[in-house]
């Protein structure tokens, strides 16, 4: 994943004055894969995006997508919206009122890039199953049909760089479930960059592969997820709870115990049971307050899952808590755990970067 | 009621030619008039905004008076006008259908400029991403979602017309078969005592208006206030 080399990719320097706020953001997108932009309400990820989209005119900077300049103020280069082929799919889904589902996608269909081939148009409806919607009228679907109505009329144009402004932030629970699938595949069923607004950590470790954090219009941290999800000092929203991501491979089904086994750097992890075949690569993600420490592998204990791993930074919390990293296996293969526990545990167990520890982990939640 | 006599049926014909003219000029006017007032950011916006709707509130023989002085033989219209080798513009039919022109505008172009606001930027934007240009978003997304706003500027502009008088009178004078319409019929006809012919023509008048206020009542647009 190197980004700034990557002609594919995106690369955005943007800077934007309104009122009180002052947005300044440079950062690189890779070819493929979901790039999280992540950050509390208020930081700019919405701006960032329209700009992307040539919505903000007064956005002064340059935006370089997969080789063709889309903006440079100092030029006067300004390439208009309908010139760009960004597909923007709002947080509101935002469909045409006076269309049916099948008028907004073909809007979108009749207006597509040259190089989309004659089935992306069924691709697409069968992929996100719109098809039994189509005669409908926008009034009478779910939030959940809209936005993947939205979402498969943003398709059907043939972008070339996917942008998804918070799409799950205005759904109910059984939308989300619903949708959440179909986000979770756009990594391996489309060839373009894939950028998603996001405020919630869950949406980052379920969806994305890199994130970009903004805070009040500037970006702090740009990253593999993995790197950056494992940071004890990422800002993120006091409800939404830290936890480090995993990435394993299935190697076992145990029918009895309606377990699934994972193979990952730091060792076995046992999971509740998937229906993934052996194999597939799977991520998973342990929040930092289902994980305890224990200096001994004692064995008698209901958890499945210990790690042996090395306290590799601690960092003070609220509340008399402390954030621990833990580091399991050297170099290139180490992967990173969150541990939320007391200080006054910390100081009982005497524990400092450079101990050696077992990390006991309650629960496991898969990601995807 | 007695069945109305001939000068009646001329003065109903003229009555809806001049309505319909005025309509579709008012239409092809507004529109971009009103997408323009409901999306400029311009200072001058309110300043537009007020002349143009101003016969709102202005009596009808004030802008009939200056449309006589400004289409007159040496008026700064019709003189040109007649020169270039044009017709006489008062007292004529083309003349009535001008000063309707100028006295519905607002009845058109604030239902225009209402429909058009509504629309919200939203969904133009949507289209521009989907690769829609400026023209195309007007024609593919705008103009669609505001119909409901054409019918009501339409059917005001067209009802408004009919029943306007004091322009008529100003600029038309009371041409029968000419410019006499039916308002400035039903006042000859009083002022010569036919009562029945009067009657005749004022009971339609009403009918017509109420099945229009109705008409547009019922699609639940909001309508223009103010003087007529």
């Amino acid at each position: 994943m190197n980004v700034t080399a990557d002609a594919d990719g995106l690369r955005v320097d943007l800077a934007l004055a309104r009122g009180g706020f002052a947005l300044d953001a440079s950062f690189a997108v890779p070819a493929s894969g979901v790039t999280a932009l992540f950050g509390p309400s208020g930081a700019g990820k919405t701006t960032v995006l329209r700009a992307l989209a040539g919505l903000e005119p007064d956005a002064r900077g340059r935006v370089v997508v997969r080789g063709e300049v889309w903006q440079e103020s100092d030029r006067a280069v300004f390439v208009p919206p309908h010139h760009r082929r960004a597909g923007l799919v709002f947080q509101e889904p935002s469909l045409f009122p006076h269309l049916t589902v099948e008028g907004n996608l073909r809007y979108a269909w009749r207006r597509r890039a040259r190089d989309v081939g004659a089935r992306w148009f069924d691709d697409v409806v069968g992929w996100l199953s719109v098809g039994p919607l189509l005669a409908r009228r926008p009034e009478g679907l779910s939030g959940g049909e809209r936005q993947r109505v939205a979402l498969a009329r943003a398709l059907a144009a043939g972008p070339r760089v996917l942008l998804l402004d918070e799409p799950l932030a205005s759904l109910d629970r059984a939308s989300k479930r619903e949708i959440l699938p179909v986000l979770a595949s756009l990594e391996e069923r489309l060839d373009v960059p894939v950028v998603l607004v996001t405020h919630s950590l869950s949406e980052v470790a379920r969806l994305a592969t890199r994130m970009v954090t903004l805070r009040d219009g500037r970006v702090e941290e740009v990253g593999p997820v993995e790197e950056l999800l494992a940071r004890p000092d990422l800002s993120h929203e006091p409800g939404d709870p830290l936890g480090a991501v995993i990435e394993g491979t299935v190697v076992a089904h145990d029918d009895d115990d309606w377990l699934t086994t994972l193979k990952a750097p730091c060792g076995e992890i046992h999971v509740r049971r998937v229906e993934r075949p052996v194999g597939t690569r799977v991520r998973v993600r342990v929040l930092a307050r289902d994980v305890s420490l224990a200096l001994d592998e004692e064995p008698r204990i209901s958890i499945l899952n210990s790690f042996a791993c090395v306290v590799d930074r601690i960092d003070d919390a609220e509340r008399g808590e402390a954030l621990v990293r833990l580091r399991a296996g050297e170099g290139e293969a180490a992967v990173f755990l969150l541990a939320r526990v007391t200080r006054r545990s910390l100081r009982a167990l005497g524990l400092a970067v450079g101990t050696p520890v077992f990390a006991r982990v309650k629960s496991v939640g898969l990601e995807g | 009621m007695s069945t109305a006599d001939p000068s009646t049926w001329a003065a109903v014909r003229i009555t809806l030619a001049v309505a319909a003219a005025s309509t579709a000029a008012l239409l092809l006017l507004a529109t971009p008039l009103a997408w323009w007032l409901a999306r400029t950011g311009s200072r001058l916006r309110p300043w537009i905004e007020a002349v143009l709707t101003l016969p709102l509130v202005l009596p009808p023989t004030v802008i009939g008076f200056y449309l006589l002085v400004a289409l007159g033989p040496d008026g700064p219209i019709g003189g040109p006008w007649e020169a270039l080798g044009g017709g006489r513009l008062v007292f004529s039919f083309a003349g009535v259908v001008i000063g309707s022109i100028v006295f519905s505008l607002p009845f058109v172009l604030l239902p225009l400029v209402n429909g058009f606001r509504a629309i919200g930027e939203r969904p133009l934007e949507v289209a521009a991403t989907l690769g829609a240009t400026r023209l195309d978003r007007f024609f593919s997304v705008a103009l669609p979602i505001a119909r409901p706003a054409f019918t009501t500027a339409a059917v005001m502009g067209f009802a408004h017309t009919v029943g306007e008088f004091g322009v008529v009178l100003m600029i038309g004078g009371n041409v029968p078969g000419e410019t006499q319409v039916l308002s400035i019929a039903l006042y000859e006809h009083v002022e010569q005592l036919r009562y029945d012919e009067a009657h005749a023509i004022a009971g339609g008048l009403i009918a017509f208006s109420l099945a229009v206020l109705v008409f547009v009542q019922t699609r639940a647009r909001v309508v223009p206030t103010g003087g007529a």
